[in-house]
């Protein structure tokens, strides 16, 4: 069975270490935040300008001046600092973000990432998704495989604008989850009943699968 | 020293088609909404906006793009304007995407008098196209030129009298960069107060990066994306 998009998260979510600072992008990894292991103390960073993101507000708490980076209305936690946008990006390029989550259209077998625009399409403009993703320590990205319109997003080339060369380490998806590494794609984790056989099929370069490969565990 | 103006018409009074502005905000928070309007009303042309982004489609900065004041805009995301895209597509708007944190650092680099810096971001994607690169450390880098603008526009929370700014919460943003890479500097605050009542350990933004101040009125401070839990 693949997993659903709160699956994908809550598997993103086992990567988180006590005293991680974790960015996490716009869509399925925010939900990351809700799948952190119990225990343990993870700041959420918010490219903005904010260290300690907590949980969305009442009504009674909404402050239009604190948001996320997706403009989300949010709260702090005991222990939130605020800074600049300089001073975020130091933060990000600086290598002091452990871990960024994010999405992807597109994912090379070289871990290049492409996630920020389709030419001739729509114009949206890359926020910080390219400073993120050659900034942290190491890049998740959490995405479904296939494309709505059923092409193969884990790719030898990206097809579409790079965000980044050779950033990625890990890719989570319903199916499985698959490090990038100098010799390829590595094949770690499958989701329950689903076969290595299937990841392959919509997975264009050739898996290697780890002699240590076994089910994903939500 | 008095830096003080009565209102932001009065703020803007020399500023002139084909001007550079800086204006801090990220989406539609920390707005110097005083200021825009002021800049809307005035009807000056041919604008260079150097922002994160570019309000919404009819909320603030948008609403210059409305009355079709601005020429160019440099920024890091526009999605959530309608009217933007609409013009960029029909080539009637120039448009500058930089990386977010490139941005805040050109801005950075402007007011500080470097000649530029060496970034990893974007090395190997199509933004370093005809930008020069090298590696360093082991790393491919590409060069980033700092921008500098005519006159930065920001909103602060407490403003003193010879210019001192607090921010507030995440209404911060890119306005402290912005208010040092300017020829002329206007922070608009929600609370004016007197020299000496600003806790000086406390000052985001020293007096000398700001060359008008006033106190700004009804703020509306619109929220994109309300997201609310159950009490």
């Amino acid at each position: 069975m693949p997993l659903t998009r709160e699956q994908i998260a809550a598997r993103a979510a086992q990567e988180l270490r006590d005293g991680y600072y974790v960015n996490l992008g716009i869509g399925m990894p925010t939900l990351v935040a809700n799948y952190v292991p119990k225990g343990i103390d993870v700041i959420f960073q918010s490219e903005n300008g904010m260290l300690g993101i907590g949980p969305y507000p009442t009504e009674a708490e909404i402050d239009p001046d604190l948001i996320n980076a997706g403009k989300e209305t949010v709260t702090e936690i005991r222990g939130t600092s605020y800074f600049s946008s300089a001073d975020s990006f130091a933060m990000i390029r600086g290598g002091h973000i452990d871990i960024a989550i994010l999405g992807a259209m597109e994912v090379s077998e070289q871990g290049d990432i492409a996630n920020w625009t389709i030419p001739g399409k729509v114009l949206k403009g890359m926020g910080g998704a390219m400073d993120l993703v050659s900034g942290a320590k190491r890049v998740i990205v959490a995405m479904e495989q296939v494309a709505r319109d059923g092409s193969k997003k884990l790719l030898k080339e990206c097809r579409l604008p790079l965000t980044g060369k050779k950033c990625v380490n890990t890719v989570m998806s319903e199916l499985a989850v698959i490090d990038i590494t100098p010799q390829g794609l590595l094949l770690r984790e499958v989701a329950p009943g689903v076969t290595p056989d299937d990841v392959q099929k919509v997975t264009e370069p050739k898996l290697r699968i780890s002699p240590e490969l076994r089910a994903i565990k939500i | 020293m008095n830096k003080v103006v009565a209102n932001a018409d009065e703020a803007i009074r020399d500023l002139q088609d084909g001007a550079v502005i800086m204006s801090g905000g990220f989406g539609l928070c920390g707005n110097p909404e005083n200021l825009i309007k002021a800049i809307h009303r005035k009807g000056v042309k041919n604008l260079t906006i150097i922002s994160n982004n570019c309000g919404t489609t009819d909320k603030g900065l948008g609403i210059l793009l409305q009355t079709r004041q601005v020429r160019k805009m440099v920024s890091s995301y526009v999605g959530e304007n309608k009217e933007f895209e609409r013009q960029f597509l029909a080539g009637e708007l120039e448009v500058e995407l930089n990386p977010q944190g490139t941005l805040a650092e050109r801005i950075r680099a402007g007011g500080a008098g470097l000649g530029g810096f060496y970034t990893p971001t974007g090395a190997g994607t199509q933004i370093a196209q005809g930008k020069e690169s090298r590696v360093i450390d082991g790393r491919e880098m590409i060069f980033e030129k700092p921008l500098k603008a005519d006159y930065a526009i920001v909103r602060a929370w407490k403003g003193d009298k010879w210019g001192n700014l607090v921010f507030r919460k995440t209404a911060r943003n890119f306005s402290p960069m912005m208010c040092t890479a300017a020829r002329i500097t206007i922070a608009e605050v929600e609370h004016l107060v007197e020299v000496g009542e600003l806790d000086p350990d406390q000052v985001h933004v020293p007096s000398v990066y700001v060359n008008r101040i006033f106190q700004g009125t009804s703020y509306e401070k619109p929220i994109e994306k309300r997201t609310v839990r159950k009490g």
